[in-house]
């Protein structure tokens, strides 16, 4: 019942501060959705091989089921209940629009990869999309209509930046 | 004739008590027991929708939605009937009442034909309809959903409409033949104009004598590809299921499960358990003996958290491990099932399901004769989301928060394993991740129910890991089948012979949970896939040997047609090849007589270019394609496929055409979107699924062993949809089992060699 291991950690999630005592060797993943109540990170395979469980640390996608909490000390920690931006919105009513999802399990994970995808890359090719996107499974397979949601997003995209002076810049 | 006879015998037992019963109309589904939650304000005119003052629509619905849209679908068959305005519909999981038994799947698991359509068989369907609507088991399976609510769901939306114009007739003292609906508002003749969500109270009282449903040729809304109403929660993070929920003071838990064939827990020491009972933050370790509902004996943590209860399990798991390799406790192994299941296909003596014509006869004094024998391995689900399930017991009772394929079963086995009455269970039903046939057992929610027990007043969830989820399942069962046929000198069959042998999976369900209607009896779900399809086979004879083993079995999505498709349209393609003709036109001389089929095949062909020559690859290597066409669940699916073989001897699939005919296609868009989902998953186990079990374990135990298709390795899919104005049939499986077929059939055309088991694997020789 001791937990000699538990030491308060400073986070920042979704722009927010906060400080959790867990065992500094759990999971992102698990800090995330049962002491933060942040459910929208899915468990899917606990060693990184499925992508459902995708968040940002400073913008980077990385696999929270296998980031100890401490490992995300000190950096922006970004999941799919606080992605903001162009980007995301671009992703997202794309994904909405072709009705990417079916069970829907794994789409914060692919919306997660999806958006570091396209704030990397603008006009990803079909090839940079199976690089981004090999490590998200999807047992409903949505495959086609997450490269289709893609390359929408991106012409989205593209098409608003080239009136660009009309948007006010989000800050992220 | 012999089979219908004794089928109509086993019913008749009950007299003139039954037959009284059997001649009187089948009972309403209109209105249960069970009123829907109105959430304080609303108001539910029937059992299928509610209004809220402020015009929200709700419809209730009864199926588990795992991905395949059956909420949006049903959704739309409401409020084409009742309306209402689209933007102003959700929905919500109804409770557990008879009326939302699901009929069409019962009626569908009679032994006939799809086609057969005599007055006995009608009869006997009617029967089944009704008994259906007596035992009311809330089942979502079988790609039923749709045929099951097309009516039920309909009349509700009819029978709301006529009440609500009912009562602002009353309320304008007007004549109800001059008023008409718009878009959620009841209009007079004059313009006056009264909202749903304003009538509705009253329009509880004017229930309408008739229904009037629409015709097909005035829908607005059925038949359009509109978007799905879940997309937009599953795309941002809202969609909650089961593993999501969350509740005041709830304990985490994790497990450690025995190897098949070993009915006791797992064995550790007394000072390891005291050293996991003492790690942090655990609070309970509970030994579980297992229950009828098919969760094996285990061993229990329950934790403040989950992965504090997961590291004192896997800690568990390991002391076990070393306790077994000693003992030897179990010698469950594929290679010794899968080598009884060769021998018992041997031994041409299985339960026959269909026989007419003497085939067998006509086979033995043939001198022409094909034969083939196929194999198919054991599955796993591999839901995206693990099992889980919340369990909150009580003085009063129990709570259960889970996402199921049946809620009664459900909680069914909460009452069973805590000693309740049903009626002091409530569930409380979550969108599934991933259903696929897993979520129809509830092996998970009995375990969890034997947990919360231990920690009352506690609710508990129970999260399986991935290890735990791929290797403790109800895998899609082994089989193998020998098919042979006897052709004449034009190489058109005179007679079919199909004999599988497997381990029955529906029978295995029926008796874990209680499902009477197939607990005795052969498993004709073992078999489907042969007996049941299009072709005009002169003779026929299917039969299948049910073989047991402790590897625990039950529905894979499409069940029995997963494999016997592979099996029978590898079969016809070996055919055409011994008769020396095109694959698709072969086929489409047995199917004179069964237009819809033909019709699905030449849209297919068609429309892949079928008997066109083909570009190499990018990479200079030949591509071919392969024709695969199956019936199933009411629906007929034909797929062309594009294969090429890399230069490393992998199998690769570029493109695939897929034509469907499933009746009158309620939302194009989502039965194209299941066609491609089961193209893929389909794809997926013929080029990687398998699982090996050794010591009553499987061999692989999480995504970087068990091997599923990803996003770079996936065909571009075009799905073309037959217009039909018949009753809708099913997507949700049908798109699966030709995919295999037609790319083993490409497999054969591009290289001569014919792969007869799955997973289709290229000998290095044939691949170069």
């Amino acid at each position: 019942m001791t937990a000699p291991n538990v030491v308060p950690l400073a986070l920042v999630v979704n722009g927010a501060p906060t400080t959790v005592s867990v065992d500094a060797d759990t999971p992102l993943l698990w800090v995330l959705r049962q002491t933060l109540a942040l459910p929208g990170t899915k468990f899917g395979c606990g060693i990184a091989a499925c992508g459902v469980c995708m968040v940002h640390l400073d913008g980077v996608p990385v696999p929270a089921c296998v980031t100890p909490v401490s490992a995300a000390i000190g950096k922006a920690i970004t999941t799919i209940e606080g992605i903001r931006g162009p980007v995301a919105d671009a992703v997202q009513s794309s994904w909405a629009a072709l009705d990417v999802p079916q069970c829907g399990y794994c789409q914060s994970g692919q919306v997660m990869s999806a958006v570091a995808l396209l704030s990397a890359n603008a006009t990803p090719s079909d090839a940079d999309i199976d690089t981004a996107m090999q490590g998200n499974l999807c047992r409903c397979g949505a495959y086609p209509r997450i490269r289709a949601a893609i390359h929408r997003a991106a012409e989205a995209l593209s098409t608003r930046s080239q009136g660009a002076s009309a948007i006010t810049p989000v800050t992220p | 004739m012999k089979r219908r006879t004794f089928l109509l015998a086993g019913l008749g037992t009950g007299g003139a008590l039954f037959l009284g019963w059997a001649l009187l109309p089948p009972r309403q589904r209109l209105i249960g027991r069970t009123p829907p939650d109105t959430d304080g304000n609303a108001v539910a005119l029937n059992g299928w929708l509610t209004i809220a003052p402020d015009d929200t629509v709700t419809v209730v619905v009864p199926k588990a939605e795992m991905g395949q849209g059956v909420h949006t679908a049903l959704a739309m068959l409401m409020t084409e009937e009742l309306g209402c305005d689209w933007a102003r519909v959700r929905v919500e999981h109804s409770p557990i009442d008879k009326i939302y038994g699901n009929i069409s799947a019962l009626v569908e698991g009679l032994p006939f034909p799809p086609d057969a359509n005599g007055t006995l068989v009608r009869g006997v369907r009617w029967i089944m309809a009704k008994t259906a609507r007596e035992a009311g088991v809330m089942i979502t399976g079988g790609s039923s959903s749709m045929r099951d609510c097309w009516m039920p769901m309909r009349e509700a939306g009819a029978s709301a409409r006529a009440s609500l114009i009912a009562a602002a007739a009353a309320t304008w003292g007007v004549a109800i033949s001059t008023c008409r609906v718009d878009q959620g508002v009841v209009v007079g003749a004059d313009g006056r104009r009264l909202r749903f969500g304003e009538l509705a109270a009253m329009a509880v009282k004017h229930r309408p004598a008739e229904i009037t449903l629409k015709a097909a040729a005035s829908f607005t809304l059925i038949g359009s590809p509109i978007p799905r109403l879940d997309s937009a929660a599953k795309s941002n993070g809202t969609a909650t299921y089961g593993i999501d929920v969350s509740l005041p003071n709830m304990l985490y838990a994790a497990v450690v499960m025995s190897p098949f064939g070993v009915t006791t827990a797992p064995i550790v020491s007394d000072a390891q358990r005291e050293q996991s009972r003492a790690m942090p933050g655990v609070r309970a370790l509970i030994t579980l003996p297992g229950s009828k509902y098919g969760d094996p004996p285990a061993l229990a943590v329950v934790a403040e958290s989950w992965w504090q209860a997961h590291k004192a399990a896997n800690a568990l798991s390991t002391a076990a491990t070393k306790v077994a390799a000693t003992a030897n406790m179990s010698a469950v192994s594929t290679v010794t099932v899968m080598q009884d299941i060769r021998n018992t296909v041997r031994n041409d003596d299985g339960m026959p399901i269909r026989f007419y014509g003497g085939a067998k006869h006509t086979l033995e004094e043939s001198t022409r004769t094909v034969d083939a024998t196929y194999e198919a391995p054991f599955l796993p689900h591999a839901t995206m989301e693990p099992m889980n399930a919340t369990v909150r017991v009580s003085d009063e009772g129990a709570e259960l928060w889970t996402g199921t394929q049946v809620q009664g079963y459900a909680r069914a086995a909460v009452a069973h394993v805590l000693g309740l009455d049903e009626e002091q269970v409530t569930v409380h039903q979550h969108l599934l991740g991933g259903g696929f046939g897993r979520r129809l057992d509830v092996d998970y929610v009995a375990q969890a129910a034997a947990i919360a027990k231990a920690t009352p007043g506690f609710p508990v969830q129970l999260i399986w890991s991935r290890e735990d989820d791929l290797r403790h399942d109800f895998y899609r069962p082994a089989t193998v089948s020998r098919l042979r046929a006897a052709v004449d000198t034009d190489g058109h069959v005179t007679a079919f012979v199909a004999h599988s042998a497997g381990q029955a999976p529906f029978k295995a369900y029926g008796k874990r949970v209680g499902f009477l209607f197939t607990m005795y009896g052969p498993d004709r779900t073992a078999a489907q896939g042969t007996w049941d399809q299009p072709y005009a086979f002169p003779a026929l004879h299917a039969s299948h040997s049910e073989t047991e083993s402790a590897i625990p079995v039950g529905s894979w999505r499409s069940v029995g047609h997963s494999h016997q498709a592979f099996f029978l349209e590898s079969f016809i393609d070996e055919l055409a090849a011994a008769a020396k003709q095109d694959p698709a036109a072969y086929r489409a001389a047995m199917l004179q007589s069964h237009p819809r089929a033909l019709r699905v095949l030449q849209l297919a062909a068609e429309k892949s270019g079928w008997g066109t020559s083909l570009e190499p690859t990018a990479d200079g290597r030949p591509r071919a394609r392969g024709i695969a066409l199956h019936a199933a669940f009411g629906s007929i699916v034909a797929e062309v496929a594009e294969v090429s073989i890399a230069v490393d001897g992998r199998i690769r699939v570029h493109r695939v055409v897929a034509a469907v005919d499933c009746g009158l296609p309620v939302n194009p868009n989502i039965i194209r979107q299941q066609i491609e989902g089961g193209i893929i998953d389909g794809l997926s186990t013929a080029l990687y699924g398998g699982l090996a079990i050794s010591d009553g374990t499987p061999r692989q135990s999480n995504f970087h062993d068990y091997r599923l298709l990803r996003i770079d390795e996936c065909p571009v899919i075009e799905t073309h949809i037959v217009p039909s104005l018949d009753v809708p049939s099913g997507v949700g499986e049908p798109g699966l089992p030709p995919i295999a077929p037609a790319v083993a059939n490409a497999l054969f055309t591009l290289t001569g060699t014919r792969l007869r088991s799955l997973p289709l694997r290229m000998p290095r020789e044939a691949a170069s």
